[in-house]
């Protein structure tokens, strides 16, 4: 069974080319510009993983994140927050929020891809 | 028709009430309850400032001179005024040094001299005396006028009675017993008279009442008011002429000088001194006094025009002294109680002043005349005397009989040169010579015993010269030759035209040249030698008194050894030895011994018996017996000096501490705040650091991405490797923009930037920047429209920094404004003394909380947690740097929903002043 990815993320070109790599590992691909967005896709789709980025319209992403961990029925979802914030603050709140992983940008795609790939246990 | 014995027992019934009164305040003041600490009988008994001079004068004056009688009061009123300066500090200093007179004052000022003190004792006596006499004529014509009633006699001429007839002689038998008996009771160290104001004031109250009734009587009851009196008045020339100040310049001058002669007489006129001062309870009274006092004078002045314009319209022929309007008057009008009370009033009057006036005089003429000669008469072996108190009160009654005798004998002599108000003037002319030596030894630490000796001696002299003698040759005593042709024909030396000085009344010539001679003998002796140990110790006191309040400073200038056994039996040969064994008693228990046994005779005990002793025999021969008993070592000027510069020092060392301590909170407060301020940039340079991190990783994200995709496949088809490495050129772009903007920014906030200055022609950088911008205008169909002034000054700039800043407020503008519904307006208009230039847009607008907010760095519009910001988030701030950098102003107006408009000024040309490197 396909599994299925939701981008969100309002750089337009990084959605781009997130939606190019997870494409070619063969995943389905959502894409939401924005937190509200966000959840509204994940209410309908029901992705298995989340790349969610942090600065984002109208919702940012720690709150998306709060909100998917608030219910129950998303509880297996994967989230991988992906942000151009890299202290450490923002790295140890992700992970308290229930991010099951924190990629700093830039990021190595041949590294994101690993990561994605363990989560979704396809190794 | 009133009898002689009538009168005669209403008077001494009255004076037996002023009596009781007097006695009942002294056996409260025994019982620690005193009367008399009230400011209100304070003030009231300051009035014994009024006598009959007054009383019965004022009317006699206005009489001749209109309101030329009002100086004398105006003078106190003024004087009052000034009172909380001056007189709180005499009292003060009298407090401290326990002074017990004027003389007394002088003498400690200047050294504790006891020369200076007998001067001022015989100065104060001679000049007196007078005054004294007054009162006695102006009782004894009031009873002699009133002995006639209801017949208007006026007295004969005074000494043309035998001698055992005139009732001024018993008036003055009569007064010099009653002072006696109000006066030396008892020998107190404080020379405080409890009983003797209380009576005094009872006296103020008795006298206003009359004059007041007599004023309402001849206003309401002769006549129909105020006006009626004036209106009457008018039609006789004589008195219309009254009505206005006389206009010679004499007349001005007279006024002048009778204001100056009345402030320093109530200063210094031994019965004020002895009111305000001696007898002052609590220095806070003075507060009420300063405006209680006027008050009375003005309403005892009211009705002395009325009576005066009165009493000449009812005895228009002059037969009637106008000195006795106040009495005559009642008696025309056949008011046989009004007429009685008024003598009454009159005789209050002049008792008043006469027992104050008499027990000041002998209190100085005991302690600073008499017993400073009986004690170097060893002879007399006084210093054998085991109790002396005795012999004190003995001087002291001795000296109140020999002052009224001296009066009495005065009013025989020369009673009838003057009328009442010339006598009065020339005892004010007289105490008026005290005030260089007191003003100056209260505020002038220069001023020396050899300068108060010569300017009191000077002073006097004069006064002696140009009033007294004369006065005594219009009384037939002398001859008058030497009025007209001066002393040995020398006319320079006239007595009432002194050097050729003419066009002033004789008072105002004797103030003038006494005054001039007095302050200028004192101040040049004074400035011919430094001060002596003592009187620069002294003079200290004296002029820092609120500095040194505590009464035992002076102590400090005295070393030397004593014993209590000396000192005991001393004090007791003076004060009696029960008071003297109660005091010293007293001051045991208040250092907290059981006995005098346990005393110390240390400078505190030696300074305190000193003070009691002062309080009985004046401070000058307090000094000389304090010094017959201890052995002194003394005190170089050196060593008085250090004392005085080490308080000095001690005050400074405080002042200086108490000052660095500010300094200290003060810096403490502004290095808080200056670290509040790093802590707060460096927050602003972390979120900064953090802001700029960020903004360069997501381009850099988009590059490697990208990338890496590419050359992971490099088979990867043709239209998405054309449009990933499209995306990277343009990541690239955003981020070379991006650092660019970083520095520039650093830059212009480091003052680092580099400004080409010159002539700048904002039309044609308009041009420019709106020609570098139209493709961004025609891509999203935005309507551009452009409406330029014409003739614009140009300004002093840097042609592609404001290039920069228009290209930046353009951009700004296209990117948010609606695609196709877009419009952007650009003006440039010229104001008073700057030109400006603003940007509109039709976008969405800014709300109000965001308008400051877009000009910080990395700031856009919205919370930047959740809003993805277009554009680098420098160009508002450095656009605002630049404008700012050349004189001018950047700013932005608008209202959500209606588009924005951003606009900037910019000086005139010539009106840019430098500012380059102020931020």
């Amino acid at each position: 069974m396909t599994k299925r990815i939701l981008i969100v993320d309002d750089e337009p070109n990084i959605v781009v080319s997130l939606e190019f790599l997870m494409k070619r590992e063969g995943f389905e691909v959502a894409v939401a510009a924005d937190g509200e967005a966000a959840l509204k896709s994940v209410e309908e789709k029901r992705p298995d993983l989340v790349l969610l980025d942090i600065m984002l319209p109208k919702k940012n992403g720690f709150e998306v994140c709060q909100l998917i961990r608030a219910n129950p029925e998303w509880q297996s979802i994967k989230v991988v927050m992906l942000t151009a914030k890299g202290r450490d603050t923002e790295v140890a709140k992700g992970t308290a929020l229930g991010a099951d992983a924190y990629m700093t940008k830039p990021f190595s795609t041949k590294d994101l891809i690993a990561q994605v790939r363990q989560m979704l246990d396809m190794d | 028709m009133l009898q002689g014995w009538v009168i005669a027992s209403v008077s001494f019934a009255y004076l037996g009430v002023l009596f009781a009164i007097a006695y009942f305040g002294d056996k409260r003041a025994d019982a620690g309850r005193s009367v008399i600490a009230n400011p209100t009988i304070y003030a009231l008994s300051l009035a014994v400032y009024c006598t009959t001079w007054t009383f019965y004068g004022s009317v006699g004056r206005a009489a001749s001179t209109g309101i030329g009688f009002l100086p004398i009061y105006l003078g106190p009123t003024l004087m009052a005024g000034l009172w909380w300066f001056v007189m709180l500090k005499i009292i003060r200093i009298s407090k401290a040094n326990r002074i017990t007179s004027i003389a007394d004052f002088v003498s400690s000022r200047y050294g504790k001299s006891q020369l200076l003190g007998g001067l001022v004792t015989v100065i104060a006596v001679v000049g007196i005396v007078p005054y004294i006499s007054l009162q006695l004529k102006a009782v004894s014509n009031s009873f002699t006028i009133l002995l006639h009633y209801p017949e208007i006699v006026m007295p004969a001429r005074t000494g043309a009675q035998p001698l055992l007839q005139d009732s001024a002689l018993y008036i003055a038998m009569i007064l010099a017993a009653f002072t006696i008996l109000f006066g030396t009771r008892h020998l107190d160290a404080t020379e405080r008279h409890e009983g003797m104001v209380a009576a005094i004031a009872f006296e103020s109250l008795v006298k206003l009442l009359a004059f007041v009734a007599v004023g309402a009587f001849v206003t309401f009851g002769i006549y129909n008011g105020f006006g009626d009196i004036f209106d009457r008045a008018e039609v006789v020339p004589k008195l219309k002429a009254l009505m206005t100040v006389a206009d010679s310049g004499a007349s001005y001058g007279s006024w002048w000088s009778l204001t100056f002669l009345s402030m320093l007489s109530i200063m210094f006129l031994p019965r004020q001194f002895q009111i305000a001062v001696v007898e002052n309870v609590n220095e806070r009274h003075l507060a009420r006094a300063i405006w209680l006092f006027p008050l009375y004078l003005l309403i005892i002045n009211i009705f002395v025009l009325p009576i005066a314009v009165g009493g000449m319209l009812h005895f228009p022929d002059g037969g009637v002294d106008a000195d006795t309007f106040v009495l005559t008057l009642p008696m025309a009008e056949r008011q046989e109680a009004l007429a009685l009370f008024v003598f009454i009033g009159g005789l209050s009057a002049a008792t008043g002043m006469v027992i104050v006036e008499t027990i000041a005089l002998s209190t100085m003429v005991c302690n600073d005349l008499v017993m400073p000669v009986l004690l170097r008469w060893k002879a007399l072996r006084l210093h054998e005397e085991r109790d002396l108190s005795g012999l004190l009160l003995s001087i002291r009654r001795w000296a109140i009989a020999g002052i009224l005798l001296l009066g009495y004998i005065y009013f025989r002599a020369a009673g009838e040169a003057y009328a009442l108000v010339g006598i009065g003037l020339i005892s004010f002319a007289a105490v008026a010579q005290f005030a260089p030596a007191i003003f100056g030894g209260i505020y002038w630490k220069g001023g020396t015993r050899q300068g108060a000796i010569a300017g009191l001696t000077a002073g006097f002299a004069v006064w002696i010269y140009t009033l007294l003698l004369p006065s005594f040759a219009k009384s037939g005593w002398l001859s008058l030759d030497f009025i007209r042709e001066g002393l040995f024909g020398m006319t320079l030396l006239k007595p009432q035209q002194l050097f050729g000085l003419t066009g002033l009344d004789e008072i105002s010539h004797s103030l003038f040249w006494s005054m001039l001679a007095n302050i200028g003998c004192y101040v040049a002796v004074s400035l011919r030698k430094r001060p002596d140990v003592v009187e620069t110790g002294q003079g200290t006191l004296f002029v820092d008194v609120f500095r040194h309040t505590e009464g035992a400073e002076s102590s400090r200038f005295w070393r030397g050894s004593a014993q209590v056994q000396d000192l005991l039996p001393l004090i007791g040969r003076f004060l009696g030895p029960e008071r003297a064994q109660e005091a010293f008693l007293a001051y045991a228990r208040r250092r907290g011994l059981a006995s005098i046994d346990q005393l110390q005779a240390n400078a505190d005990l030696v300074h305190y018996a000193e003070t009691l002793l002062a309080g009985a025999i004046g401070g000058a021969s307090a000094r000389v017996m304090v010094a017959s008993v201890v052995k002194e070592e003394p005190l170089g000027i050196d060593e008085v000096m250090n004392i005085l510069d080490e308080a000095s020092q001690v005050r400074a060392y405080s002042r200086q501490i108490e000052q660095k301590s500010r300094e200290l909170e003060a810096a403490t407060g502004e290095l808080r705040a200056a670290n509040e301020r790093l802590k707060e940039l460096d927050r602003m340079k972390d979120d900064f650091m953090s802001t700029v991190t960020h903004e360069l990783r997501t381009p850099l994200t988009s590059i490697r991405s990208f990338s890496e995709i590419l050359l992971d496949d490099p088979k990867t088809n043709l239209e998405n490797r054309k449009k990933f490495l499209a995306i990277i050129v343009k990541e690239t772009e955003r981020l070379t923009r991006l650092i660019n903007q970083v520095l520039d920014m650093a830059k212009i906030e480091s003052g680092n930037a580099e400004w080409h200055t010159a002539e700048v022609d904002l039309h044609e950088v308009l041009e420019e920047s709106i020609a570098a911008t139209s493709s961004l205008f025609s891509d999203k169909r935005i309507g551009l429209s452009m409406n330029l002034a014409g003739d614009v000054p140009k300004v002093k700039a840097d042609r592609d920094r404001l290039i920069q800043v228009m290209l930046n407020l353009l951009s700004n503008a296209v990117k948010f404004c609606d695609e196709d519904r877009g419009q952007v307006t650009v003006r440039l208009s010229v104001g008073a003394d700057a030109v400006r230039v603003d940007v509109e847009d039709n976008g969405p607008g800014i709300g109000e909380a965001d308008q400051n907010t877009i000009f910080e760095k990395f700031r856009q519009v919205g919370d930047t947690m959740t809003a993805k910001p277009q554009g680098t988030g420098l160009g508002l701030p450095i656009s605002r740097q630049i404008v700012e950098h050349f004189g001018g102003r950047l700013w932005v107006e608008s209202s959500p929903g209606e588009g924005a408009t951003f606009s900037f000024t910019l000086p005139k040309d010539g009106e840019y002043d430098a500012r380059k490197e102020e931020r």
